[in-house]
């Protein structure tokens, strides 16, 4: 029985190591004070400190915090619209759009990529913010309404009857009970997609173009030529983001409100 | 046209698609009353609710409230509050914040409105718990929310759909009462959907029995139970016998009856000719059971044989099981009965020969149906 | 009614027109730009032709995209294989433990698949901590050829690809209902026979929905054959890139692209099915 248990731990063990260690070893080497070889040599935030002290990094760092800013707020207005629509309303096309969302959170990105060039070149825009920004929302947008609708499908259904029951307006109802009850996954949905549009490589990579450069694509192209401690440092300062967002992403999908 | 009704409905039908779920219900609530409307699920009783509430629009007929038609009045606007099934709690608010949240709409304020809410949760007797959520309470404490939630609005009329359902028997029995003390008290009309026969009799000044879309019967609760009007009405509304008759001499209100080869002289308020078909309903608790032993030769002449087929003890009663010897199957309740000697021994046993009969004026004859 | 609820036409109103317009048009057109030909100087010439999906089975190609297929396939399999163990363990694992552990494989399925690859590009490196570690403990002589080999692309996609198979698996084995197991070990299954014939077709759809978050993905992450496979042309992702950015020829890029959509389309057919097939006659 014990034996059959500790086969079980060390398993759980095994993959979690698995799924951590290089990560672990990556933000360790950030911190690490030499410059080519993986020995250690001892803490040094130098690396911390090229990074800040890189005028070009930080534009293209304020790039990617606007684009991922401006993309997950559009992709939550309209995504938290669909969900309450696809919740509350019956209309022409509801499966159809149901199921066009999954769809979408299905489609490989390098398909969804080419696609959006091929759209952006027919219509002779040119390649940079906004065709980012317009890609970057289109693949948040099933995310946040996947994430509005599943804790919306959690409530008692009578609930907005209730409210009209009481008295409310259309906008009071929206305004007072589904809003304030949506609250978390909206924001929880906001931070999944900023973090969605601050690591995408694959779509960019297709809808960008040289005059507006985005950190995850600069890092790809960094990563290209070679490991530096300024990459492990620069990576471990995304994880670092990535890993706040989501945390609180599912601490606020976690809550269900009692 | 005035009338004292509270509520009227007036040829009012609905479908879904193609479904029709009200066929021409007229209806008139009265101020001040506890109507029930009780039927099997699906019968279209939650359907009026939600019509009269304002969440369902009518296809055709009119619904009065007061006086006015409401048909264009969407929910918010109408002065009718509803307590729902599931109670529909806001989960994000106190139970306070629940209850205000009608008067808040209506622009109550500051005194007023703590006055108002504490009022109606102690009305509920949850003054303590304004702090907590819905998450927080028992079910039986958050069907107490929703119904202060719903008449700290002072409504003119309020709905309860089901309200009991989701609790447990001993708390239901307590709500049931609790619910009509609030009503005697608040003087407001109530409007509650039950599919629990003996829930819409003890509690309701009138009941309607629903039956596929329709209004099978209107009445006071002993009207339905004593005096139903068809078989449905008779059969929903707790256990009956059919015994089947024809009639065979007329002499209004009285009807000689031939049941399985014996006549009887009956009462009866609907008019039959000679030869009609008829059912004899008989609640359980009506009939008689005589022992072989029992009453003289000339009584037993007139008593139906039969044989003990199965004995269910209840602890208050005990039910026996009769098939009678052309091959019926009654169900007798027989209550345990100090006073007299008689009866004071119902250790009846399977298979044993009984003789039956009923305490003649407490049976119903209705028209034979197919 | 209509005139009362804004809302409704508003919010149904935008949804469809941007998913219509960013989802469901550049698809279309990539099918379209798939049977065009190319162009001289725009990238294509309106004449019909299927030479793009004829180029796809040229030797040259088709070995390309066998090989993505082959690799995508033992990805998936080998996710499968330690994915399903450690969703089952999950799944069973106290409830209180539970929200943490499955914190711990969230936490990766949002993380950046490129610093996440990069990461490995470190462990694999001539001179990275694998070689470093085996050298160290005397167990080589000298450094192996890690990196720039197919193992490591292998290794490199399942890195990345491990908690989209895990959480879908997860999510089917914690709604299979434990009742059905007992009865099945009631009615006289043995363990092997319960597996097969209860709990794999139960979680079927999770499996396939796994499949589907790895092998699409698998057949497309080019940067990982970029920074783990080396120069090579390795993936469906490759040579669509390279067709669209390198050799310019944008109708055959389309039609790759196109082939890995009719894929997608499959797999959902299946999941379709199996989901059908495992709730039917289930709860009502």
């Amino acid at each position: 029985m014990s034996v059959k248990r500790a086969a079980r731990i060390a398993y759980l063990l095994l993959i979690y190591g698995f799924l951590y260690l290089p990560i672990l070893v990556l933000v360790v080497y950030s911190f690490n004070d030499s410059k080519y070889s993986l020995e250690w040599r001892g803490l040094t935030w130098d690396w911390y400190q090229a990074l800040l002290d890189d005028p070009d990094l930080w534009q293209v760092a304020l790039n990617s915090a606007l684009i991922a800013t401006l993309s997950a707020t559009v992709a939550t207005v309209i995504g938290t619209m669909a969900a309450v629509a696809l919740y509350r309303y019956r209309f022409f096309g509801k499966t159809l759009l149901n199921g066009l969302v999954f769809v979408l959170m299905l489609t490989p990105d390098i398909v969804m990529g080419i696609a959006l060039l091929i759209l952006f070149t027919s219509l002779s825009l040119p390649l940079g913010f906004w065709t980012l920004l317009l890609a970057h929302i289109t693949f948040s947008i099933p995310f946040v309404v996947v994430s509005v609708l599943s804790r919306i499908s959690g409530f008692d259904r009578y609930l907005i009857e209730a409210a009209k029951d009481l008295g409310a307006s259309e906008f009071q109802t929206f305004r007072r009970v589904l809003l304030p009850m949506l609250a978390p996954a909206v924001l929880a949905g906001w931070l999944l997609s900023f973090t969605l549009s601050m690591d995408d490589v694959m779509v960019s990579f297709f809808v960008t173009g040289p005059s507006f450069e985005i950190l995850p694509l600069k890092i790809y192209s960094m990563v290209r030529l070679g490991v530096t401690p300024e990459i492990n440092a620069l990576c471990t300062l995304m994880l670092g983001v990535t890993l706040s967002m989501v945390l609180v992403a599912q601490a606020l999908l976690r809550d269900r409100g009692t | 046209m005035k009338s004292d009704a509270v509520i009227e409905l007036r040829n009012v039908s609905k479908a879904y698609e193609r479904h029709t779920v009200l066929r021409n219900i007229n209806l008139q609530v009265r101020a001040g009353e506890f109507l029930t409307l009780l039927g099997p699920s699906g019968c279209g009783k939650t359907t009026i609710l939600r019509l009269l509430a304002g969440f369902e629009q009518a296809d055709s007929g009119e619904i009065l409230i007061a006086g006015r038609d409401m048909r264009a009045l969407p929910p918010e606007q109408r002065h009718i509050n509803t307590v729902f099934q599931s109670y529909a709690l806001f989960p994000h608010l106190t139970v306070f914040e629940n209850v205000a949240f009608g008067p808040r709409l209506q622009g109550v304020r500051g005194a007023d409105l703590q006055e108002r809410v504490l009022e109606a949760l102690r009305m509920v007797k949850l003054e303590d718990y304004s702090a907590r959520r819905p998450g927080q309470l028992s079910g039986g404490q958050q069907q107490r929310v929703a119904i202060a939630r719903a008449v700290v609005n002072r409504p003119l009329v309020l709905l309860l759909d089901e309200p009991l359902s989701a609790l447990d028997y001993k708390l239901r029995k307590a709500m049931q009462i609790e619910l009509k003390q609030l009503q005697r008290r608040l003087g407001i009309t109530f409007i509650f959907v039950t599919h629990d026969q003996e829930e819409a009799l003890s509690m309701s000044d009138r009941v309607a029995v629903m039956n596929a879309g329709r209004i099978e019967q209107l009445g006071t609760p002993r009207q339905i139970y004593e005096t139903p009007e068809n078989l449905f009405v008779a059969r929903f509304v707790g256990e009956i016998n059919t015994l089947f008759g024809r009639v065979v001499a007329v002499d209004p209100p009285y009807y000689d009856i031939c049941v399985h080869e014996r006549i009887v002289r009956l009462k009866s308020k609907f008019i039959f000719a000679s030869g009609d078909r008829v059912n004899i309903l008989i609640r359980p608790e009506d009939l008689r059971i005589w022992r072989e032993h029992e009453g003289s030769d000339e009584e037993r002449a007139t008593l139906f044989p039969a044989a003990v087929e199965d004995v269910v003890y209840k602890g208050s009663t005990v039910d026996l099981i009769i098939r009678l010897d052309n091959g019926d199957r009654l169900s007798t309740t027989q209550f345990f009965n100090e006073d007299d000697q008689a009866i004071v021994n119902l250790d009846f046993q399977p298979g044993e020969r009984v003789f039956v009969d009923w305490v003649h004026d407490w049976e119903v004859i209705l028209p034979h149906e197919d | 009614m209509k005139t009362r609820e804004p809302f409704k036409w508003v919010a149904v109103g935008t949804i469809w027109t941007w998913l219509a317009l960013f989802a469901l048009l550049p698809n279309a057109m990539v099918l379209v730009a798939s049977v065009l030909e190319r162009g001289q100087d725009q990238f294509f010439a309106f004449a019909f032709t299927l030479a793009s999906y004829r180029r796809l089975l040229d030797p040259l190609y088709l070995s390309v995209l066998l090989d993505s297929l082959y690799l995508a396939a033992l990805t998936t399999v080998l996710c499968l294989l330690i994915g399903y163990p450690f969703a089952y363990l999950l799944a069973q694992a106290p409830a209180r433990r539970r929200a943490l552990l499955l914190l711990l494989v969230i936490i990766p399925f949002w993380t950046s698949s490129l610093v996440r690859t990069y990461a490995m590009v470190i462990l694999l490196k001539t001179n990275g901590l694998i070689n470093q570690m085996l050298l160290g403990l005397g167990w080589i002589s000298e450094p192996l050829e890690l990196l720039y080999t197919t193992p490591a692309v292998i290794a490199g996609m399942c890195y990345a690809l491990l908690p989209f198979m895990i959480l879908p698996l997860y999510a089917a084995l914690e709604k299979l209902d434990r009742r059905l197991i007992e009865a099945a070990h009631d009615l006289g299954a043995g363990r092997v026979t319960i597996f097969r014939r209860v709990i794999i077709p139960l979680t079927l759809p999770g499996i396939i929905a796994g499949a589907m978050l790895t092998f699409l993905p698998a057949l497309g992450m080019f940067y990982v054959a970029d920074l783990l496979g080396g120069a090579k042309t390795m993936l469906v992702g490759n040579l669509i890139r390279d067709q669209f950015l390198a050799a310019r020829d944008w109708p055959f890029g389309s039609a790759a692209s196109a082939m890995l959509t009719g894929l997608m389309a499959l797999l959902m057919w299946a999941y379709y099915q199996s989901s059908r097939r495992a709730n039917r006659g289930a709860l009502p």
